[in-house]
């Protein structure tokens, strides 16, 4: 941990209503992040990592009801006024869609695109603010930026759309990105390229990262610390380094185990976590992953656990029986 | 991966949906457009009879060297009549749809967008508006107000406003949701500038596909009125009053509710095909990748 937190969730919940009753997509969440450095959320689908990114900026729906608290730079978001909201996304917090064949603008050349923020937030002019969107497009690599940039989004391949939305984020040099799954939607050899895009513009402009994705694998070497979400909580949380050594959750233990092995020998059946997500509107007692859990016991089928303090290393987890050594994770 | 970038950033591939179901017809509709908007500008300056000049000697005549279309029963010269028509029935047929998609679009793009108590107001006006048989309360209301071009104009553009705001509040709301809304959301864009620039030049396309259908149908509308004497007043010529004029000497003069009639069947086919083909191609079901 250096300086003091940029970023600071606390006990954040959302719930949306839908027709079953309140869905509960983020339960309880507290985090904090630094300047500069990158947090890792990892999950698998519909555990609520891309309701917390749209949570920390604000863009729920309407009907979503939202507790707790979410400070920017000591500035709780949800208390500060729409038009300073408007102010802040963009210039100080901006984010990578999942998607980047749904997250440019059909109708609008890349270019034009990427001035947008430039003059919303900058005030440059527009000629101006088209010259600094081809430096970044210079910036993020992509080739022939001077002509790309009269292009439309329908002309580009889905690594460059990427880079594109890359660009736009990181037009206004803002402190924050959110990646919500930067690369789920892109072919795999494009997908080291944007993550070390992504890694390299962090540390040139000493930006804080939060990496959402559901491969543990992504967030290996790319990150100060992972945070692991199950049905909208946290279930462990350690610097990277240390999640890595020993997993104490066994959820986080199934997750690595369905990361395919390169060595591993032909036909070696795949490690799938049985089961489904519990359904958000009907929440299991006790812990969430329960139903799931191979090692679960009565106790936690009726009582849900907390995570616990953080150890020597900063590892927390929640689980009544957490698995792995905890010895190994000191040393 | 390396000879895969090289070929995109070579050449991009034109989108072959640009020009699906673009043939000779549309061309053909086009150029119809085209020459009949032309010759309505320029009816002035073309060697023509004057349409209200009556030749009573040359009575429901033929077509002939001298009158190329024939008379018509007052004797004036129909080809003249046939154009500064056009300019009536342009004017109204142009400028109502547009009034409509304008007042429409922007009130369907304001309900879309922000749903709620706004989209209530906006859709139970319009229902209302819907709720009258639209010939009655043109009828109604031109015969209120007399007739005169603008009234025409105000009265029809007012009926094709509920129309157009669902075509603009639907294509709205099919907008809204995606994603580069929310990232545009995501990234401060003002609700002004998310409706201008982000929203609105892609509900664009449905509005000026169904734009140029409404002319064809206000063209027909136009002459209803006309031939019901509720149009322009004579003696200016359009081509709704020149086919009422002409039905009284069907068994004598066919021609002279022929020609009129041709062409706005032409002008009001024209208008459909061309409304029809592009939104054929901005229909994103047919759309590529």
């Amino acid at each position: 941990m250096s300086g003091a937190a940029l970023l600071e969730v606390e006990d954040l919940t959302v719930e949306l209503p839908t027709e079953r009753g309140p869905l509960r997509a983020v339960a309880g969440v507290s985090l904090s992040l630094a300047a500069g450095r990158t947090l890792g959320i990892v999950g698998e689908s519909g555990s609520g990592k891309t309701m917390l990114s749209r949570a920390v900026l604000r863009l729920l729906p309407h009907a979503a009801r939202v507790t707790g608290r979410v400070r920017f730079e000591g500035r709780d978001l949800y208390a500060i006024s729409r038009e300073a909201l408007r102010r802040l996304r963009g210039r100080e917090l901006a984010v990578v869609f999942q998607d980047p064949m749904t997250s440019l603008n059909p109708v609008l050349t890349i270019g034009s695109q990427i001035a947008e923020a430039l003059r919303e937030h900058l005030g440059l002019a527009q000629a101006a603010a088209f010259a600094r969107a081809v430096e970044l497009l210079a910036e993020v690599g992509i080739p022939e930026p001077e002509r790309r940039a009269r292009q439309f989004p329908h002309q580009m391949s889905g690594g460059m759309r990427q880079r594109v939305a890359i660009a736009i984020a990181l037009s206004c040099e803002p402190k924050l990105l959110i990646a919500d799954e930067p690369t789920t939607a892109l072919d795999v050899t494009v997908q080291a390229q944007i993550l070390d895009l992504l890694a390299r513009e962090q540390s040139k402009r000493h930006m804080a990262l939060i990496l959402i994705t559901h491969d543990l694998g992504v967030v290996a070497g790319r990150t100060d610390e992972v945070a692991v979400m199950y049905a909208g909580g946290i279930v462990e949380r350690a610097p990277t380094r240390a999640l890595f050594k020993s997993m104490r959750c066994p959820y986080t233990q199934a997750l690595m185990a369905a990361i395919p092995k390169l060595h591993a020998p032909p036909h070696t059946p795949l490690a799938a976590i049985g089961g489904s997500p519990p359904d958000p509107t009907r929440p299991p007692s006790g812990c969430p992953f329960n139903p799931r859990c191979r090692y679960a016991q009565e106790r936690c089928r009726c009582e849900p656990a907390a995570l616990t303090p953080p150890d020597a290393s900063g590892h927390q987890y929640a689980c009544w029986f957490p698995v792995g050594d905890p010895a190994a994770a000191e040393g | 991966m390396a000879a895969l970038d090289a070929s995109e950033i070579g050449g991009v591939a034109e989108a072959p949906s640009r020009r699906r179901g673009m043939g000779p017809v549309f061309w053909l509709a086009v150029g119809w457009i085209a020459f009949i908007i032309l010759i309505a500008i320029l009816a002035n300056l073309l060697p023509l009879a004057d349409p209200s000049k009556m030749t009573l000697l040359a009575r429901r005549a033929g077509p002939s060297a001298a009158h190329l279309l024939g008379t018509d029963s007052l004797g004036r010269d129909v080809l003249s009549r046939l154009v500064f028509g056009a300019r009536s029935s342009l004017a109204v047929g142009l400028l109502a749809p547009l009034l409509g998609t304008l007042a429409g679009g922007a009130l369907g793009l304001l309900a879309g967008y922000f749903g709620g108590r706004i989209e209530l107001i906006i859709i139970g006006l319009t229902d209302v508006l819907l709720a009258f048989p639209p010939l009655v309360l043109a009828l109604a209301v031109v015969a209120y107000l007399g007739p005169s071009i603008v009234n025409l104009i105000l009265v029809l553009g007012i009926l094709t406003v509920p129309a157009v705001t669902r075509v603009a509040r639907a294509a709205t709301l099919a907008v809204r949701e995606r994603d580069f809304v929310t990232a545009a959301r995501a990234l401060g864009a003002s609700h002004r500038r998310i409706l201008l620039r982000e929203i609105l030049p892609i509900v664009m396309l449905p509005l000026s596909a169904f734009f140029l259908v409404l002319v064809a149908v206000i063209i027909v509308a136009e002459g209803i009125l006309s031939f019901l004497g509720l149009g322009v007043p004579p003696p200016a010529p359009t081509w709704g009053s020149m086919i009422a004029e002409g039905r009284d000497n069907l068994d004598v003069a066919p021609h002279i509710a022929f020609f009129p009639s041709i062409a706005m069947f032409l002008t009001v086919l024209a208008f459909n095909l061309v409304g029809d083909t592009l939104r054929a191609v901005t229909d994103p079901k047919r759309g590529t990748s």
